[in-house]
Parts: C-alpha cells; structure tokens; sequence
C-alpha cells in the first residue's frame, strides 16, 4: 500500500464532508429556525457528492497521515454503506420532524458531523484516529437521541445513552493505552508485528477492553442494555439513523481492528467473538418476542443480527470477511425499508408504534402491506430473500472455519427469531382492521419500496455484491 | 524512598536521566538534594490535602483542598521535567474544572448531609473496591515489563522542553488528530446549544448592529423645559 505524509485526494471525502458541514453550520446560524429546510436538502445533497467522492475509482488510495489513515477498497465499501445510510435517514427525518414541530437546523448538522465521524472511524489505521472518529460519532449520537428535549422519554434515552456510552468510551480508551504500553506502537499494522512476536497479558487485557468497548457500539450483548430504551425513547428518524450508519461503521472498524491489528491473536479474539455472537442471537431471538412496540423490536431484532453478523467475523477468515461485508450491506437496506414503514405509521397526523397498530394492513394499504412483509420475511432469513443470502453466507463461511456449534446456534437462533417477524405478516393478512393510516409520505413510500425491491431482485445477480464485497474483504489481508 | 524510586521510573518525561531515581539514596549534589526535599514536601501536602478533600465538613473546603491537591501535582510534575503537564494542571484543572466545582457547589442547593448518610453503610464495599483496584495496579505495573519502544517514545531527546516537542509535531505530524479533536469540540458546543438552549418570547437582546448605528441626533433629543411647567 502507497504511503504517504499528508495526502489531499486520499482524505477528500472527509475534507468535502467536514468544510460543508462548517459552511451549513455558519448558514443555519445566521439564517436561525427557518433554515430547517434549506439546510437538510443540501445536507442531502452533500452526503451525494461524498458518496461519489468515496467511490470514485481513479481516486489514489493509501495510507496517509503518518499510518492513521487508510483508504482501500474496505474503506470505500464501508464508507459507501454508511454514507447511504445516514442520506436516506436525512430523506426520511424531512417529513417527521416537520409534523412533529422538532424541525431544527442543528439535526441535519449534527447527522453530517455524526456521519464524518463514521468516515474516520471506518478509515482509522491506528487507535487514536479509531478514538477520535468514534467519539465524533457518539457525541453527535447522544445529542440527537434527546432531540425533542421536552418529551421525557427522548432525554432519558439521551442521558441513558450518554452515561452508557461514556463507560464504554472509557473501556476503549483504557484497553487501546493498554495495547500501546504493551506493544509500543498504536498503529494497527506496527501494534499486529509486535504482537506477533511477543504475545503478553497486557495486550490481551487491552484486546478484551477494545473489544468491549466496539460491541457497545453495535449494541452486541452483553453490552446491549442501552438498545431497547434508546431506540424506543429517541424520535423515530433517529432511530432509523442509529439502527443503520453507525452500526456499518462500528462493525466496520470491529474487522479491521480484529484483522488488521491482531491476526497473530486470532485464536483469542475469535473466542471472544464466538461467546458474543451466540449471546447476541439469542437474546435476539427470544426477547423480542414479547413486545409490542415496533421500535423495540427492531432494537432486539438489531442486536441479533449483529450477533448473525458477528459469525461471519468469528469465522476468522476471508470468507467470513467477506460474508460480514455482505451482511452488512443487506441489513442496511433492510433496516432502512423497515424503518421507512414504521415511519409511515400515522394516524390523525401523529406516529403510532405499537405492533397492534399493523392489524389488516393488507386490506387498507396492501401496497405497503406487500413491500412490508417482504421486509419481514427477509429480516426472518426466508428463501429466496436477500435475508436468506446474509445468513447463508456467514453461517458458510462458519462451517468452512470448521466452526459447526456456531453454525448450528445461528439457525436454531434465526428459527426462533422467524416467529415475531412472521407474526407481524400474519396480523397485517388475517385479522380485522384497525383504522387505517394517514397517507404516506412520498419519500417513505419510495424508500421502502427501492428497499423491497433491492431484496428480491438480489437473488439474480449476487455476485454484483459478493464480488465487491471479497475484493474489500481481501485488503484486510 | 520507595516513592521517589517508583515515580522516578515512571516519569521519564524530561531532560532528567531515567534512571537516576532508581538508584534511589545516594543524592550527593545539593541540587539532587534540593529535589528531595521539594518532592517530600509537595509529596505530603498532596496526600494532606487528598484526605481533606473527603473529610471536609463543608463542600467549600473539599473544592479548595482539592485545588491544594492539583497545585501540588502540578510541582510534582515540575520536579520530573514535566513542566507541561505542570502547566495544563493549573490551567485546566484549577482555573477551569475547579472554578466549575466551586459554582456548583455554591450555586447548587445539594444537601451533603442526606448524601453523606449511607458512608459508614457502604464503607466496606468501597474499601474491597478501592483495595482490589490498588492490588491490581500493584500488579499490572510491578509484574509486567513495558514494551522497550513505548517507553523509548515517551522520552524526548532530552535536547528540547516538553511544550517545545509538543509543539514541533502537533501541527504536523499530529495534524489530522488535531482538526479531528476540533471536530469534536464543535460538535459538543452545537450539542450543548441544541439541548439547552431556549427561546423565550419578549426576551430583550442586544442588537449590536443598531447600537453601532446610533448617533446623537437619534439617540439624544434637545428640548426647552419651562420653569415650573415641566414636560
């Protein structure tokens, strides 16, 4: 890889993204209230140009800042998902957060600021700059968690959010000086020689903190507490948010630290992963089972499919790279279908969320009916669904790694969990109708539908993901 | 001078030789002396000081020791080289952090009694946490060896101050992690402004830009006043 002192084609998506947020903070603060608007459609408008930016070919790529920053086809990939994730948010937030009277200009900003975190997150090549980029994000995340400051339930998912997030920041922090002292460098390829020569209890020490400290953020258990309460507690469009672009992110970092940084300790850090991954799945599977707000749901529905995830990432291989990348590229587009639905959720112009709310769908809206249980049908893992490839393709990369216990727990895990999603399919077909809903907004109603599609249409050309996804799984190597 | 010794081995942030607080005892200059000496006095009004903090009646007090407590820090600092540590101890944590606890202290309706009531209750558990965090730094630190090269990496050349290092590389070398930390910063001072801020109606506010326009003809008007009449 081509390295470089200071590079400015390498690092532009993060320099266009971060002297556009400046310049819409600078606007929104002269312009007051009213900027709402303007500001969230440029913001839009932005993320676009950095997503060209980000996948733009003939751009270099290299390692810059002295090793802290590294730009390969994983970082475009990841980049990518994650910039998608926080544009389509921004698209659906428009319509909420105006309805709701919580429109502000500072959401927008501080999506952007979250989302440029995520940029230097998912880059990050060494421990300060992983440090750095992972606060960005939390801090502008615990911000919009209390958004809508006057409603009680948004600020204790914020403070509940923040005094959790502190903790595991300082989990972070105090394994990464940990692997420092006791390897010397905190660059991922220097700290990845030092341990393979030399591996001491320090560093694992160090390597059990990190690891803590990033599953917090994917909300993998046993550090998923927070989940439920934050997801139900914060404004739906945050929900959305923090159900996608950051987990991209966080699990993203999660791979190139586990791969990058200690392919010598492979055999501890896939033990670690392996406990996680079967914990998050099944509480996935069973807790969800008994609730009845939707966004609760999806909360326990994303800590297991982190855990599905995570398999892929306790394989230990390039498969599972590999399949981990694919993973996570079909559960954004999942989440944010799902998401997109439970946001058209309103009746008399105010948001329901409880899972009651669907019954007889399909006879009001058997459009949103349709594209909504396909969603479901695809986050249960059912043929011929891209949720079916996603597992299929971790639990392969499992058994090829000869990890079988791994395997088998993942589908009985997805077994039970097929049960709350098919339950909604069976409230929206056969029961009685309950009122129907407002009329959807237009952006939800494409968002999810675009969603709905991408998942059945994957069955005919996979390999359009697969492939990117091995060629940025195989940098990591 | 078992303390010396061990923060000695620890320091090695200035120009001072490592390895000269190891050796422990044998200070023949007056100089070495003289460092002694300081150390033993920053090093008791320190722990002084520390204890005050939790043994205070009146919350006032702890702040104050507690201000006692980072002075004496900071000159410990001082006496290793590490006179930038030194300076961002005063200038954070007593100009800034402690100011901030005096406010809340004062401003702060807490009542310290009600909150002191469980101590004796809790007093063991915290003793059992307090000892097996200690027994635990006692080990990670005396059991296992420090990677060569990180401890090469905390000790500059010995040519040039610590402010003088810092400075040489955090603009340059450190450029990226700079604007990530001022990233940072925005976010948390727009996040404060989002959370707290609130906009109340018939709320007077300086206009800067009509008090610049003001003139005397517009601001001052010239009248005749009739005796006895009045305006």
């Amino acid at each position: 890889m081509h390295e470089t002192a200071l590079s400015l084609p390498v690092v532009l998506p993060e320099a266009v993204l971060a002297l556009g947020t400046l310049l819409l903070v600078l606007y929104g603060a002269l312009r007051g209230e009213r900027a709402y608007s303007v500001v969230t459609e440029i913001s839009v408008a932005l993320l676009g140009i950095v997503f060209l930016i980000v996948v733009w070919k003939s751009r270099p790529m290299g390692i810059t800042f002295y090793g802290a920053f590294a730009d390969d086809p994983f970082t475009r990939f990841m980049s990518g998902l994650a910039v998608i994730g926080s544009l389509v948010t921004l698209l659906l937030s428009l319509d909420f957060m105006r309805s709701e009277r919580i429109a502000g200009f500072e959401f927008p900003v501080l999506i952007l600021l979250s989302t440029l975190g995520m940029l230097m997150l998912i880059s990050a090549n060494d421990f300060i700059a992983l440090y750095l980029g992972l606060e960005l994000m939390s801090l502008a995340l615990y911000v919009i968690a209390a958004y809508r400051r006057h409603d009680l339930r948004a600020t204790e998912a914020g403070l509940k959010y923040f005094v959790l997030g502190a903790l595991s920041s300082g989990m972070l922090l105090y394994g990464a000086s940990l692997i420092y002292g006791y390897s010397g460098s905190v660059n991922f390829n220097d700290v990845a020689t030092a341990v393979h020569d030399h591996r001491s209890m320090g560093v694992l020490f160090g390597l059990v903190f990190v690891l803590s400290g990033l599953a917090f953020k994917i909300s993998a258990v046993p550090f998923h507490m927070w989940t439920p309460d934050v997801y139900e507690g914060a404004p739906t469009p945050v929900t959305t948010f923090f159900a996608s672009a950051p987990k991209i992110a966080a699990m993203a970092v999660l791979v190139r630290v586990a791969f990058t940084a200690f392919p010598g300790i492979a055999g501890d850090w896939r033990q670690i992963l392996t406990f996680v991954s079967i914990a998050s799945m099944a509480l996935g599977a069973f807790a969800a089972i008994g609730q009845t707000n939707i966004k609760r749901l999806m909360a326990y529905s994303s800590i297991g499919h982190m855990g599905f995830a995570l398999v892929g990432l306790a394989a230990g291989t390039v498969e599972g790279a590999q399949s981990v990348i694919v993973y996570m590229s079909i559960y954004v587009i999942m989440t944010l279908g799902t998401f997109a639905a439970i946001l058209s959720m309103r009746r008399d112009g105010k948001a329901v969320e409880t899972i009651a709310d669907l019954a007889g769908l399909a006879r009001t809206d058997s459009l949103m009916a349709f594209f909504l249980a396909t969603m479901m049908f695809s986050l249960a893992g059912v043929p011929p669904l891209a949720g079916f490839f996603a597992k299929f393709y971790v639990f392969a990369a499992a058994i090829k790694a000869d990890l079988y216990g791994l395997a088998i727990i993942g589908v009985l895990a997805s077994a039970v969990g097929a049960y709350y999603y098919l339950r909604i399919v069976k409230l929206m077909y056969f029961d009685e109708p309950v009122r129907p809903f407002d009329r959807p907004d237009v952006i939800a109603r494409s968002v999810l539908a675009v969603a709905a599609t991408l998942v059945i249409v994957f069955l005919f050309a996979p390999s359009l993901l697969t492939n990117a996804a091995m060629a940025a799984a195989q940098t990591l190597f | 001078m078992g303390a010396f010794a061990l923060i000695g081995r620890f320091g090695g942030f200035g120009s001072r030789d490592a390895g000269n607080g190891v050796r422990g005892g044998d200070f023949q200059e007056a100089g070495d002396m003289a460092e002694a000496v300081f150390f033993w006095i920053f090093a008791t009004i320190l722990v002084g000081s520390a204890i005050a903090v939790i043994v205070a009646r009146n919350p006032v007090h702890s702040v104050l020791f507690l201000i006692l407590a980072f002075v004496c820090a900071a000159g410990l600092f001082m006496l290793m080289g590490a006179e930038f540590l030194a300076m961002i101890l005063v200038v954070v944590y007593v100009g800034a952090v402690a100011v901030l606890f005096l406010f809340i202290v004062m401003l702060l309706d807490v009542d310290f009694a009600r909150m002191k009531q469980g101590f004796v209750q809790y007093l063991p558990v915290g003793l059992l946490f307090s000892f097996v965090v200690g027994a635990e730094l006692v080990w990670v630190v005396s059991g296992w060896a420090v990677s060569p090269k990180a401890a090469a990496a905390a000790t500059p050349s010995g040519t040039i101050s610590n402010t003088a290092a810092l400075g040489l590389v955090l603009y340059t070398r450190y450029f990226y992690f700079f604007q990530a930390a001022g990233m940072i910063l925005l976010t948390a001072m727009i996040g404060a402004i989002v959370i707290t801020l609130q906009h109340k109606a018939g709320v007077k506010r300086q206009d800067i830009g009509a008090q610049v326009a003001r003139t005397p003809e517009t601001a001052v008007e010239l009248r005749k006043v009739p005796s006895r009449v009045g305006i």
